[in-house]
């Protein structure tokens, strides 16, 4: 490695730190527009929507168990369970999906 | 609510993604080591970055040599998401609270953090993402340090099953709203459509995933603000829900 490391990280955490910080303190006033505002509504649920799905599926060392793990979590999403509990039931279907890889 | 409780709720909402973090943390701090960095070394990456997907492309770059400006474009290409994110919660963070925590807060925008800090009814306080990192930041450099210093020792099993914990957590911010809200269940679907055409589609799939995931974010949003502007009330929601 002919570039120095430290470097390399500092370079790597201002560039992300000035992203993150940047808009959060400039924009100095409320939001007024209500085509911004119902479009900033709505970026949480579109961006997140976007990340999991269909990285959900490839997140686990099997397809099938990604999917088992999606289904159980929609619905005790859709029934309202805390984060961690549907979270929790998603990693407790992964694991016993591919415990029963075992026996095929 | 007051800032203690605030910080208390998001020590809470913090733990199902530390857990999440460790998972994959630990990878990185396993392929860290494998490509010649020190668990030392891993480990400043991840306390100062606190990025899964930026840090491994910065992992790549510092194995191949690559330059410090290509280094620069990668970090802003692949995190440009957070600047959507940190815009949206330049509005959502309580006025009230000095600016000078804008600055802290910052530090603490991720994927999981904004995603539990945007489930928060009404405005939040800046305690609330103190809270979420006190748990989520320890759980992230915790992990690459494990990951670095043991990386064969934790069963693929159990890394396995962890791995899909901060899917399952986007799932339980964004599925109660969509049942309640037509509109929030049309973007939810949408987005998922639009981030699996490039997944599937051969000219689109050399697209980075940052990449993807604005495009689908400021499309779909655009969209449905355009089609179903927010009516503004219920923007100071009651702050205690479960």
């Amino acid at each position: 490695m002919k570039h120095n490391i430290y470097i390399y990280i500092l370079v790597m955490a201002v560039t992300t730190y000035l992203i993150r910080m940047i808009p959060l303190v400039f924009t100095k006033k409320e939001i007024t527009s209500p085509f911004i505002r119902s479009f900033l509504y709505y970026v949480p649920y579109a961006c997140l929507a976007a990340m999991t799905f269909p990285a959900i599926i490839d997140s686990t060392s099997s397809r099938i168990s990604g999917v088992a793990g999606f289904v159980v979590a929609l619905i005790a999403a859709y029934r309202e369970k805390s984060l961690l509990s549907v979270a929790l039931f998603a990693c407790g279907a992964v694991f016993i999906v591919e415990r029963l890889f075992v026996f095929f | 609510m007051n800032r203690k409780d605030s910080f208390k709720q998001g020590i809470q909402d913090g733990i199902p993604i530390a857990l999440g973090y460790f998972a994959v943390s630990f990878t990185f701090g396993m392929m860290s080591v494998s490509d010649g960095l020190t668990a030392g070394q891993a480990a400043l990456i991840s306390l100062t970055n606190l990025t899964s997907a930026g840090q491994f492309a910065g992992l790549d770059i510092i194995v191949m040599s690559g330059s410090y400006v290509e280094m620069m474009l990668t970090q802003l290409v692949i995190n440009l998401r957070y600047c959507l994110m940190s815009f949206s919660l330049s509005q959502k963070l309580s006025r009230e609270e000095v600016w000078l925590h804008r600055y802290l807060v910052a530090y603490g925008i991720t994927d999981e953090i904004f995603g539990v800090s945007a489930s928060r009814p009404g405005k939040i306080s800046a305690f609330y993402s103190y809270g979420a990192m006190s748990v989520a930041v320890p759980g992230w450099v915790f992990g690459t340090l494990v990951g670095a210093i043991c990386g064969n020792i934790l069963p693929t099993f159990v890394v396995s099953a962890l791995s899909i914990a901060i899917y399952g957590m986007f799932l339980a911010v964004i599925i109660p709203p969509a049942k309640k809200d037509r509109a929030v269940m049309c973007v939810v679907i949408a987005a998922m459509l639009i981030s699996n055409i490039f997944s599937i589609l051969p000219m689109l799939q050399n697209v980075s995933s940052g990449f993807v995931i604005i495009i689908a974010t400021v499309l779909v949003s655009a969209i449905a603000a355009y089609l179903a502007p927010v009516k503004e009330d219920g923007e100071e929601g009651s702050p205690d829900e479960a």
